[in-house]
């Protein structure tokens, strides 16, 4: 089995902060691996490393086995990863299913002379992606929901969708920012079920950051735990809950 | 050299009345961040209240510049309560549309009443030319020059100084930190539109003075410009529009001396538009990142 | 293409030829003057100018304030393409000129456009605005000094080869891609950049790209609508392309509902005919125009459609079955807010 996602000695800095120092990764394809870490250890931060948003100081990057590193955002996705983020950002004004389509775009084949004049290729490809994308909000029981707007989206159902997004660009590798923010026990035991089930599905291999202990314990295969931007442990949950610096990280001396 | 020396004269001769009108929109941008279309109408009211004071009144220089610094107070006042008011929470975009309107309202209204003729402004200054070292500067150049000075170091010392000035950098630093405060942002906003017109009033006067001509449509182009000063100089900041309004006077009057006349105004909107790309907030702006 | 959309497609069509008639049979039978034609072909190019800018104000959701430069770029090369054209053969088909001196005007309104939009549209919102304005002012000074183009006098002898038939269907034309530009994917891409730039990046939207392209759809719709102005008027006065135009349009756009194509449509009509039936007050004209434009401001801020369609199939379905049919909305889909 080899990485998908590695990430080799990334570090991050803005002018005289250091938010993350000699980073490593490794990702299987088909594991679910956990970041976490005390507010400002640098998970966000990370993310926006790996997906382009931020070019990092140092390291590299590599997507099977393609540098991604200096990439745009776009070419990242269209390479394969896609993700979602802490404070959701969704399509607000537009609606629940063309929030989908549009991260499905780049699977839609047609050129600008089709769109413009309405060629029979145009109707097929809309139609083609209207059907999976009504297919991926069907997943996440959102399928009554296409017509709405997404700003008036229950909270849930808007994070929910924001994955249903991540995932319409087809992707080999997913990061999750704190998915179960502010939802509520159930709804996150629900989200859990979902994770595993698109996991499978979609052959996936996921990033998860979680501030919810209880859920990333129960759900990843392995856990990186961050401070201070410096990878403090790493191992299975098990190992974690009982590392000394972990413990102190969370609860102080 | 000698006409270079001319020439930054007269740039600083036109850099301040630019610089004063600059202060208007830098002002209320801070604070709304609303760019005021309307200002360059002030302006232009300010002109013809000197106009109606000089002319018609016969009063001295001193009286014509309260008088008109005053009257285009109020009605910027006015026309903040009127129009902008209603629309503090609207989306920006609407009060943009809103002060574009009040910009052609303004000037049909004065189109109307003092009707489509060019007025002649009388010499409220007086004229007398001195030549230093082969370069003639006239009295009227020293007093715009004076007078902005003048002005904009009270405006600096308002600021900085008073406690209305303290609640004026409050309000635009944060709007809603600044009512837990208990800062009135209504009289923070009015008294910041009394400022920004009364100041804009007085570029009017130096500007008509110093171009003789009074139009109702006068007040755009010098409007446009002193907005790209303040754009220029980072807008919001009030160093910063006073830096840009001198900057577009040195590029304006080297532009017409030393490349062309037609192409002086081209010349000024390229440097504002390279400025821009490479410090997108202006010279002494600060920069605004989004978050991710 | 399901039965509804084409019914709807149906309805559409019969109802763009209905109007085309009955403007046709009035003028012809004098009821409307050759004048109130001349309106109708000036509210044709308003509403091209306006429908244009949508894309860039309303899609987008940028600030543009220079489109009277990319109109000016239009009106200017397309003027001087048939100028030469109808010099070498001057029994050239009108028509034929007309629409490949509006493509050539067009190209180079769209060309002006990439090389405006390629650096400027890293900047937003007022940035960007100022910077518009910037342009539109610089092109304007252009053509002010370039006499190979007339320069101050302005491009006379260009042949008016724009009539009330040319103009409607080029309208139409111009309308209808527009409309399915925004139904598509990239409509829903620029629409995306709209709504949050940093999530669509994300979803792998090329955002860079995408902008330029919508900037320079826009430009060259613009140049269209330019080179009807040119060959309706019959000169081109470089004056005629102040800032004060840009704003003419943009407020159009705004009144008519940002992103709401038929909003502009309508918007054009009304701000483009009810100066005209006002032409017995000129003098209260504009005054009257800025005040309706505060209280409209004030009122009703989201313009007169806010981001709806209006949707003819939609009215008449209601109408005769008096219930709310499954819709698939505005552009941005969804109900009306």
């Amino acid at each position: 089995m080899s990485a998908i996602l590695q990430a080799k000695d990334v570090t991050m800095r803005f002018g005289g902060l250091t938010a993350v120092e000699n980073f490593n990764l490794s990702i299987n394809s088909d594991e679910l691996v956990g970041l976490i870490g005390p507010n400002g250890a640098g998970k966000t931060t990370i993310f926006n490393v790996l997906t382009g948003v931020y070019k990092p100081s140092e390291g590299e990057i590599l997507l099977e086995d393609t540098l991604i590193n200096g990439l745009m955002p776009h070419e990242v996705v269209a390479l394969g990863m896609s993700r979602t983020f802490q404070n959701i950002r969704l399509f607000k004004d537009l609606t629940t299913i063309q929030n989908v389509e549009i991260a499905y775009n780049n699977d839609i084949h047609y050129q600008l002379p089709h769109a413009l004049f309405r060629t029979k290729k145009y109707w097929e490809e809309e139609e083609k992606a209207y059907e999976e994308c009504k297919k991926l909000l069907d997943i996440f029981d959102m399928g009554d929901y296409e017509m709405t707007k997404a700003k008036n989206l229950p909270y849930g159902q808007q994070r929910k969708l924001e994955i249903a997004r991540a995932l319409a660009s087809k992707p080999k590798v997913l990061l999750l920012d704190e998915p179960a923010a502010g939802m509520n026990p159930k709804e996150t035991s629900e989200l859990m079920e979902t994770i595993h089930f698109i996991r499978k599905k979609f052959n996936l291999a996921i990033l998860l950051i979680e501030h919810d202990m209880k859920m990333v314990m129960g759900i990843c295969e392995r856990l990186i735990v961050l401070d201070y931007g410096k990878t403090i442990a790493a191992g299975t949950p098990e190992d974690i809950r009982k590392n000394p610096d972990v413990i102190r990280a969370y609860l102080g001396e | 050299m000698k006409l270079f020396f001319q020439q930054v004269i007269n740039g600083l001769n036109s850099g301040s009345i630019y610089a004063l009108i600059a202060i208007g929109y830098t002002l209320v941008y801070g604070i709304l961040k609303l760019i005021n279309f309307a200002h360059g109408e002030i302006m232009m009211f300010g002109a013809y209240f000197s106009f109606i004071a000089a002319a018609t009144m016969d009063m001295p220089f001193w009286f014509v510049i309260i008088f008109s610094m005053g009257l285009s107070a109020i009605l910027g006042m006015l026309v903040e309560f009127v129009a902008y008011r209603p629309l503090r929470q609207a989306p920006r975009l609407s009060a943009l549309i809103t002060a574009i309107g009040v910009s052609m309202f303004l000037q049909n209204v004065s189109l109307m009443v003092f009707g489509a003729d060019p007025k002649v402004m009388p010499r409220i200054f007086p004229n007398v030319v001195f030549n230093i070292f082969g370069i003639e500067i006239s009295s009227i150049t020293l007093i715009t020059i004076g007078l902005s000075v003048f002005f904009m170091i009270l405006l600096e010392l308002f600021i900085s100084h008073t406690k209305q000035g303290r609640a004026m950098r409050a309000v635009s630093e944060n709007q809603d930190a600044a009512i837990l405060m208990g800062i009135n942002v209504n009289r923070t906003v009015s008294i910041t539109f009394l400022i920004g017109s009364a100041l804009g009033a007085l570029g009017g006067i130096l500007y008509s003075t110093a171009y003789t001509n009074i139009a109702p449509t006068m007040g755009t182009m010098p409007g446009l410009k002193a907005f790209v000063a303040a754009v220029l100089g980072g807008i919001g900041s009030v160093p910063g529009a006073m830096l840009g309004g001198f900057l577009i006077g040195m590029i304006e009057n080297m532009s017409k001396a030393y490349i062309s006349t037609t192409w002086a105004d081209a010349i000024v909107f390229l440097i504002l538009i390279i400025v821009l790309l490479f410090k997108p907030t202006g010279i002494l702006g600060k920069d605004i990142k989004e978050k991710v | 293409m399901n039965s509804k959309t084409k019914k709807a497609y149906l309805l559409n069509a019969v109802a763009v030829f209905l109007v085309y008639i009955v403007f046709l049979t009035l003028i012809r039978f004098k009821v409307l003057s050759n004048y109130f034609g001349g309106v109708i072909i000036l509210t044709c190019i308003m509403m091209i100018m306006a429908l244009s800018l949508n894309i860039v104000a309303g899609f987008l959701g940028e600030m543009a304030l220079g489109h009277a430069a990319f109109m000016a770029i239009g009106a200017y090369l397309s003027g001087f393409t048939s100028i030469a054209i109808m010099n070498a053969f001057p029994t050239a088909p009108a028509l034929l000129v007309l629409i490949f001196s509006s493509l050539v005007g067009g190209v180079a309104a769209g060309i002006a456009g990439i090389a405006i939009g390629t650096p400027s549209l890293r900047l937003r919102g007022d940035y960007l605005g100022i910077v518009t304005i910037g342009f539109g002012e610089i092109v304007r000074i252009f053509f002010i000094n370039f006499d190979p183009l007339g320069g101050a006098q302005g491009l006379k002898g260009i042949p008016r080869l724009t009539n009330l038939s040319y103009a409607y269907w080029i309208t139409v034309l111009v309308v209808f891609l527009i409309f399915t530009l925004g139904v598509s994917k990239y409509g829903r891409a620029i629409m995306s950049i709209r709504e949050d730039e940093i999530a669509s990046e994300a979803s792998g939207i090329p955002t860079t790209r995408v902008k330029v392209m919508a900037f320079t759809i826009s430009s060259f719709f613009a140049g269209i609508g330019g080179s009807l102005y040119a060959h309706y008027q019959g000169y081109i006065d470089p004056d005629k392309f102040q800032f004060m135009f840009s704003i003419e349009m943009f407020v159009i756009v705004v009144l008519g509902g940002l992103g709401s194509l038929t909003g502009s449509i309508l918007s054009a009509i009304v701000l483009t005919v009810l100066p005209e039936l006002l032409r017995g007050f000129a003098q209260y004209r504009l005054l009257i125009y800025s005040l309706a434009l505060v209280i409209m401001m004030i009122f009703r801020p989201q313009g007169m459609l806010g981001r709806t369609e209006f949707s003819l199939y939609h009215l008449i379905y209601v109408l005769t079955n008096k219930r709310e049919p499954y819709k698939k909305g505005s552009i941005d889909g969804g109900k009306s807010s």
